[in-house]
């Protein structure tokens, strides 16, 4: 799968407080969170996202709660991708549920705001297209990428269980 | 797992994950945990809708571990209080704060809503192995210095992302000298240094407080609802071995620690309190998961005992649950906190998540017992949230400004 889009820059410590304040978790609707994506710390961000363009952050990303509601308002708001040093935990295995694809790159330091990116999720390759550079990032153990590549952790629970009834 | 459990926020999402990818019945009935708490009393029309979510649910498939108001307490409370959570248990739960229980011995997890979705399903979820990190604490603690000022001082040395994927393991002998609801406080913010778990050995402390909950729920498992309790036996085993690997360990004497405060606007830029004598506050709150237990409450109001807080500041004081509510009426300290000029909520996360009860206008600042000091965390994003321990919160809200508990 290949993600085209322009990167949009974040500094360290992104919490999920700056992801989705909580007094928009009285809705669990991706499209309504996205519209206040990073509104504490960024109040236009939602507005300057295209469809398919690339968040890319610096070390611990999506530290704080656990709401799910914070990779929700990502794709939500037309996010196709995130690139940081260091995800937190739990926003870690919340985006590989829901199927939000992510990379842990250190080179995430070399991409500027709006460079034009290019991902390819099979390989872990990004390409810089603005600064012509690439960027190799470690990807992860085949069984959480099957989770991704099932669009989410029920999809991937939901087929096993269809394909053992099958078998 | 043992236990399964989610609250008003992270549960109707769960619940609405769970139903739309077809299936029908929850694994079992006795191993979920249902708290609407966050917003609960339901604070609007929206989260009114979340808490019936889950009553409905709740009634549907016969869970066994729902808490409506009445029974209902912050979450971290109110599992260990029911015998809900023990020694060598596997929890997860859909809320970050999950780790508190490591201060029991348990290995307990924050997960989102989709991995409580697949719990509901399988009683399953998927780990990755965290690495662990030891810290010992040396020395003798001073006067007014507690867990809370341990955690934050922990915090504070390793950042918030100085434990990232690993289990902090807390032990040392000022550890096993403190109390129960000290270790429930230092395990609480673990999550706030990036970690998955915040772990203290099952000591005799540990055992008395399991018998205590044994004694208060009548010595029944409430999770297997009426088998007799077995799991004082289980603890006995629960030492790290001698050999385990660390993949750091960090060795403090605490001996000259002074309470300590985190500044806005993250759990990890800590001050002495001395340092900090000129912030003047709007609002002081006492309560949360981290720090509305009884102990709290009790410190708080010997502080506050006979004293007014300062004209123009709000304190809010919220025990946790539903029993610490009881057993601060019954000790007069709620009478105390009234007389002062405080008010009294019943349990809620509240303010602690900007909810309700305590919002922040613009420009306001106000120093919490909470967890979080986030940018717009409490309510404005042009407001500032410092947090402490309860004594200095106390402290704080009679001077008017951050203050060192013997200045009160």
């Amino acid at each position: 799968m290949i993600i085209r889009g322009k990167a949009h820059k974040l500094g360290d410590d992104i919490n999920t407080d700056d992801i989705i304040a909580a007094k928009y978790l009285v809705s669990t609707d991706p499209v309504e969170l996205g519209k206040h994506c990073m509104e504490s710390i960024k109040p236009d961000f939602a507005k300057q996202v295209s469809e398919g363009d690339i968040i890319v952050a610096g070390k611990n990303f999506g530290c704080g709660s656990s709401r799910e509601h914070a990779p929700l308002a990502i794709k939500g708001c037309g996010i196709r991708a995130v690139i940081a040093p260091s995800f937190a935990a739990i926003f870690f295995r919340n985006a590989i549920n829901i199927g939000l694809p992510f990379l842990e790159s250190e080179d995430a330091a070399r991409i500027n705001d709006q460079d034009q990116l290019e991902i390819d999720l099979a390989s872990g390759v990004i390409r810089n297209i603005t600064k012509d550079e690439m960027y190799k990032t470690q990807i992860f153990p085949e069984f959480l990428r099957e989770l991704v590549r099932h669009g989410g952790l029920l999809n991937y629970i939901k087929e096993k269980e269809r394909g053992q009834s099958h078998a | 797992m043992d236990l399964a459990l989610g609250n008003d926020i992270t549960a109707p999402l769960a619940i609405s994950e769970f139903k739309k990818a077809g299936f029908a019945r929850v694994f079992d009935n006795k191993k979920i945990a249902l708290v609407p708490d966050h917003f609960a009393p339901a604070k609007d029309l929206k989260s009114a809708n979340q808490c019936k979510a889950l009553a409905d649910f709740a009634a549907e498939q016969k869970i066994k571990n729902y808490f409506e108001v009445g029974c209902m307490g912050i979450e971290h409370a109110l599992l260990p209080e029911k015998g809900l959570v023990g020694p060598g248990d596997l929890v997860i739960g859909a809320d970050s704060h999950t780790c508190t229980y490591g201060a029991l011995g348990s290995y307990a997890t924050g997960v989102g809503s989709t991995d409580l979705a697949r719990a509901f399903i399988d009683g399953k979820c998927w780990f990755k192995v965290p690495e662990n990190i030891k810290f010992v604490y040396k020395g003798k603690l001073k006067k007014w210095v507690g867990g809370k000022d341990l955690i934050l001082f922990t915090i504070g040395q390793i950042g918030v992302d100085g434990a990232l994927y690993c289990a902090m393991e807390f032990g040392g002998p000022v550890i096993s000298n403190l109390a129960m609801d000290d270790r429930f406080s230092m395990s609480n913010m673990a999550i706030e240094a990036g970690a998955r778990a915040g772990l203290i050995e099952p000591d005799e402390i540990t055992l008395e407080y399991v018998r205590e909950v044994a004694r208060t729920q009548g010595h029944k498992d409430t999770r297997t609802q009426g088998r007799k309790d077995t799991r004082e036996k289980k603890y006995a085993g629960l030492k790290s071995d001698a050999d385990a690997f660390y993949k750091k360990i960090y060795e403090w004497d605490v001996s000259a620690l002074e309470p300590q405060v985190a500044c806005p606007h993250l759990p990890s830029n800590v001050k002495p309190v001395d340092s900090l004598k000129n912030v003047t506050l709007d609002q002081v709150v006492i309560g949360s998961c981290t720090n509305g237990r009884i102990s709290d409450l009790r410190i708080a109001a010997r502080i506050l005992k006979g004293k007014k807080v300062k004209a123009g500041l709000r304190l809010i004081v919220i025990p946790a649950t539903q029993h610490i509510y009881r057993q601060a009426i019954r000790e007069g300290l709620l009478e105390i906190f009234v007389k002062a000029g405080g008010v009294v909520s019943t349990p809620t996360c509240g303010p602690c998540l900007g909810g309700h009860i305590g919002i922040l206008a613009d420009g306001e600042s106000c120093l919490a017992t909470t967890n979080r000091n986030f940018i717009g965390r409490m309510g404005s994003v042009k407001s500032f949230v410092y947090l402490s321990s309860p004594a200095v919160a106390a402290a704080s809200a009679i001077k008017g400004k951050i203050a060192h508990p013997d200045e009160a």
